[in-house]
């Protein structure tokens, strides 16, 4: 375990201080979703798992 | 035509164009920051920056969103600060890009990485931009999520296991993929009117992005 290592890990935990007020926020005052919003999210997301997956099949060739 | 109905017209039309242009500003500053940020990732590489100038930067940029940020993200100053926080994050990149540079095809790897990000960006942005969806719904699960993936990387730090590390950058991956779609509804719906902490947003989603991609394919790789 490296200072550096140390310092990373100290630039995480600080984020999630920086983070924390937002998450709270957004967990309480977030709109619920309606019929169909999870779909329209989870379609481009499958995407993008396609394609990253694609990518590192080029790569790894 | 009654008054109401023309001054509500007038509403939608002025809700309209203000959002346009939130959105038109928000995407010439992300323009020119990614521009300055990948020109001052170009000079980190070439001055060979050290790990530690690396975190220094992180930490920068951190103190910049965190305490100056607000109290200038609605004045002139706040452009100026955005300027300085991507150009921080930029060239704090120098020391990983050296690292895959040295790789015999390193070039390429982040090449195909940069323009990966660029694909995935304009892809989910236009998607966005194109249904019009309202992804507010998205906030509790995606920070939420967001911790969890930085607590993941904080124990990834002490424990050093290459599985742990590769499903953290493909959770990355999907999260702020999220945030991208989260972001540009944001502006869309006008949950978002300014347009520095717009840019900033979306600028950290892009960065994130890029940089777990890159792991990624270094993996691959290998």
């Amino acid at each position: 375990m490296s200072g550096l290592d140390i310092g990373y890990a100290l630039l995480v935990v600080a984020l999630i201080i920086f983070i924390f007020p937002a998450a709270k926020y957004w967990l309480k005052n977030s709109p619920k979703a309606e019929k169909g919003d999870w779909t329209a999210f989870l379609f481009p997301i499958a995407l993008v798992i396609a394609f990253v997956g694609f990518l590192m099949m080029m790569v790894g060739r | 035509m009654s008054d109401s109905q023309y001054s509500s017209r007038d509403i939608a039309r002025e809700s309209a164009l203000s959002t346009n242009k939130v959105l038109r500003n928000t995407y010439a500053l992300l323009s020119v920051t990614l521009i300055f940020s990948a020109i001052m990732a170009m000079v980190s590489t070439m001055v060979n920056t050290g790990y530690g100038v690396s975190l220094a930067c992180s930490f920068g940029a951190l103190a910049l969103i965190w305490f100056v940020l607000p109290r200038t993200a609605n004045s002139g100053a706040g452009i100026a600060v955005v300027f300085a926080f991507t150009g921080l994050l930029g060239f704090g990149l120098g020391p990983l890009l050296n690292h895959y540079l040295s790789l015999a095809n390193g070039g390429e790897l982040i090449a195909t990485a940069m323009g990966g990000t660029a694909i995935i960006f304009l892809g989910l942005s236009g998607y966005a931009l194109t249904t019009q969806r309202d992804f507010s719904f998205l906030g509790g699960f995606l920070f939420a999520g967001l911790i969890v993936v930085l607590l993941a990387a904080v124990a990834g730090i002490f424990l050093q296991m290459p599985g742990l590390f590769l499903a953290i950058n493909a959770a990355v991956i999907l999260l702020f993929s999220g945030f991208i779609l989260f972001d540009t509804s944001r502006i869309i719906n006008g949950g978002e009117t300014n347009y520095v902490l717009a840019t900033t947003g979306i600028f950290l989603s892009i960065y994130n992005i890029f940089i777990s991609l890159l792991h990624l394919l270094g993996f691959a790789n290998d």
